[in-house]
């Protein structure tokens, strides 16, 4: 909690009331943002998504300095895993398959998660072997490649065996099952129901506060700086011994991994995935989402995703009525003017913050702490 | 002194080979670095001193040569492999991790003597606490004994140029080193700054850790080395003690021209 306000550093009890002030407040939201109707909440469920996904490209591109263009490329693996796991696709389309297991695939969400883990971690390794040697813009180009060729293989791998079902998507996915709780039904506590979403929402919200923690341990341990080290000085760090090879890769893995658990989520939230939710635009905005937060600063990353994912709702629900109450019609549609308003924060950031909204604090440069060290070292 | 000198040498490299070329930067080159010795390496400007160094350490691939470290053959093929056998250095324009604190810092430098992974990072397992509390514990140890302990919590940037030097071989020595190689630490520091490293400098020779030292400082060398080698034109023309390659009248000529080195001469530079 310090690490989202600083000045809590040196006051352990107010920080723990700050966690539970937080921590309340994450839990009520759904009840007093879904008096506005689900939609709400489930803009909010999305949210949480975006907050891991921003958080696990921050790895990547945050921590240890290597911009990925094609990150949405590991969300697409987690959700088509998922979606080939817990749906009738597979069983359908090959006979075999279909014998081995009468009851269809049903995958337990233990195992997914893991597995959705572990396959967008060793696809993280297949992206990030060949791009070693390279920085900068030519990184850029080949992740960006790297995203691209996923998702036009998910788009044409429907012949000669149909495995994604091509451009159709995948539908009929099993939503989560937790001990019993179907995760697509309204659950009766008794004092409270709670709708589909907000289980949803409760468990986005449970695996976000994980990466959240995994995150900062990561930051503040060996491995982060290392990861810092390359980024700041790739000779530099080799010259400490670092094995910016393997430091590099496992920036990839562990970056992917949540991408990889996040897209797993969203296929069982959705319960259907198709190749366009993982076009070129959505790396784009989840790198948005880092960059106009502030980019290795994990509280900023949050606040981007949670403005970049929020905002378009909001767009949504105001633009159109708005619109038709000043001149009776629709002149200018939601979606165009939600990129309009990107472009327009993206330039207005990087000239006025080029940090991000929520940079990482500096250290060292104000002058007067400057003055303040000098004379203790005098005296 | 006898017992220190039957002893493998710290570093023993033969025969160095490195070619650019069309250039013979380096041409059959060899130190012999006894232990607890500060060893300069000196050489007019293009002496291919700092390619020597490069090759050393691993950053760039020799043509040819053998290396020992401490007895044990190594092969410098890879900058973190060398620095994984003993040997850490600073630049000759500095390179410390511009944003990160000078605590952080040197604490990059523990990473080669630590073993903690990632998953006993994201479990903060009892080993990876405790090795934590000591990379930490080690580093502060480090900036204080270079002097810039006072400047912990400052990003490595807004450190004076004369800090950012030391810390940079606090870095160096956070790594353990058997050998601790300097390319021109005095390069653009006043004449105050070049006496507190050259304080620093025996100190830690003092504390047992041998030093290479590459040096355009003549004075600097002269009074901190034990012994000196001096390389012109990738060849080396002179090996001993500073008082015998002072007198020496290859390096006069190299330094300062003299009748046979008509193309090396002062006099010729229009």
């Amino acid at each position: 909690m310090t690490l989202f306000f600083p000045s809590l550093r040196n006051r352990p009890g107010a920080a723990i009331a700050a966690t539970f002030v937080v921590a309340a407040v994450l839990v009520a939201l759904p009840f007093v943002v879904g008096t506005m109707g689900n939609a709400w909440v489930r803009a909010l469920a999305f949210a949480a998504l975006y907050v891991m996904l921003a958080l696990g490209l921050n790895i990547v591109v945050g921590f240890a300095g290597l911009l990925d263009l094609g990150y949405i490329a590991f969300y697409a693996v987690g959700a088509y895993m998922y979606a080939l796991l817990a749906s009738p696709h597979l069983t359908s389309n090959f006979p075999a398959l279909a014998a081995m297991f009468p009851q269809g695939f049903h995958n337990s969400i233990w195992m997914v998660i893991p597995l959705g883990a572990a396959l967008a971690a060793m696809f993280g390794v297949i992206l990030g072997y060949p791009v070693l040697k390279l920085r900068g813009d030519y990184l850029a180009i080949v992740t960006l490649g790297f995203g691209e060729i996923i998702r036009i293989f998910l788009n044409n791998l429907n012949a000669p065996l149909n495995l994604t079902n091509g451009p159709q998507g995948i539908t009929l996915i099993d939503p989560v099952h937790i001990v019993g709780v179907n995760f697509a039904r309204t659950l009766d506590l008794g004092f409270v129901k709670l709708p589909s979403v907000y289980l949803y929402y409760y468990l986005f919200l449970l695996l976000t506060v994980i990466t959240v923690v995994v995150c900062i341990r990561l930051q503040d341990s060996r491995l982060g700086r290392a990861w810092m080290a390359i980024r700041e000085d790739d000779i530099a760090a080799k010259a400490m011994g670092i094995n910016v090879r393997n430091v590099k890769l496992l920036a990839f893995a562990l970056g992917a991994t949540f991408g990889g658990v996040a897209g797993a989520m969203f296929a069982a939230f959705q319960g259907f995935v198709s190749p366009e939710s993982f076009s070129l635009m959505e790396s784009i905005i989840v790198l948005a989402m880092v960059v106009l937060g502030g980019i290795g600063h994990i509280p900023g990353v949050i606040l981007g995703a949670v403005l970049l994912s929020v905002f378009p709702e909001l767009l949504r629900h105001t633009v159109v009525p708005v619109q038709e109450q000043l001149f009776g019609r629709v002149l200018i549609d939601a979606e165009v003017l939600r990129m309009m308003i990107y472009g327009l924060a993206m330039v207005v950031i990087m000239l006025y913050r080029p940090k991000g909204l929520w940079p990482a604090p500096e250290h060292g440069v104000n002058p007067t702490t400057r003055d303040d060290a000098r004379a203790g070292a005098a005296g | 002194m006898s017992a220190a000198a039957s002893e493998a040498p710290v570093l023993r490299a033969a025969g160095v080979n490195k070619r650019f070329g069309g250039l013979q930067a380096l041409a059959d080159v060899g130190v012999t670095i006894r232990s607890g010795q500060i060893y300069g390496l000196i050489g007019p400007n293009g002496a291919g001193k700092t390619t020597f160094f490069n090759v050393i350490t691993g950053l760039y691939t020799p043509d040819s040569g053998s290396f020992e470290l401490a007895g044990r053959p190594y092969s410098p093929s890879e900058p973190h492999r060398v620095a994984q056998a003993g040997i850490a250095r600073t630049f000759q324009n500095i390179r410390l991790f511009p944003e990160m604190t000078a605590l952080e810092n040197v604490m990059v430098g523990r990473h080669v003597r630590t073993r903690a992974t990632a998953l006993g990072a994201v479990l903060r397992t009892r080993s990876q606490r405790s090795e934590e509390a000591a990379i930490r514990a080690r580093a502060l140890e480090l900036l204080d004994y270079v002097g810039v302990r006072r400047y912990a919590d400052f990003q490595a940037r807004t450190l004076a140029y004369g800090d950012q030097r030391r810390l940079e071989i606090a870095r160096a020595l956070a790594t353990d080193p058997k050998l601790l190689a300097l390319d021109e630490p005095a390069a653009g520091m006043n004449a105050t700054e070049k006496l507190s490293l050259r304080e620093l400098l025996s100190h830690i020779r003092g504390d047992g850790t041998t030093i290479l030292l590459i040096e355009h400082d003549v004075k600097l060398v002269m009074g901190l080395c034990d012994r000196v080698t001096v390389l012109d034109y990738g060849k080396i023309i002179a090996e001993g003690t500073p008082a015998e390659v002072q007198r020496d009248p290859a390096v006069i000529t190299a330094y300062l021209g003299g009748p046979q080195g008509g193309a090396a001469a002062p006099q010729t530079v229009s």
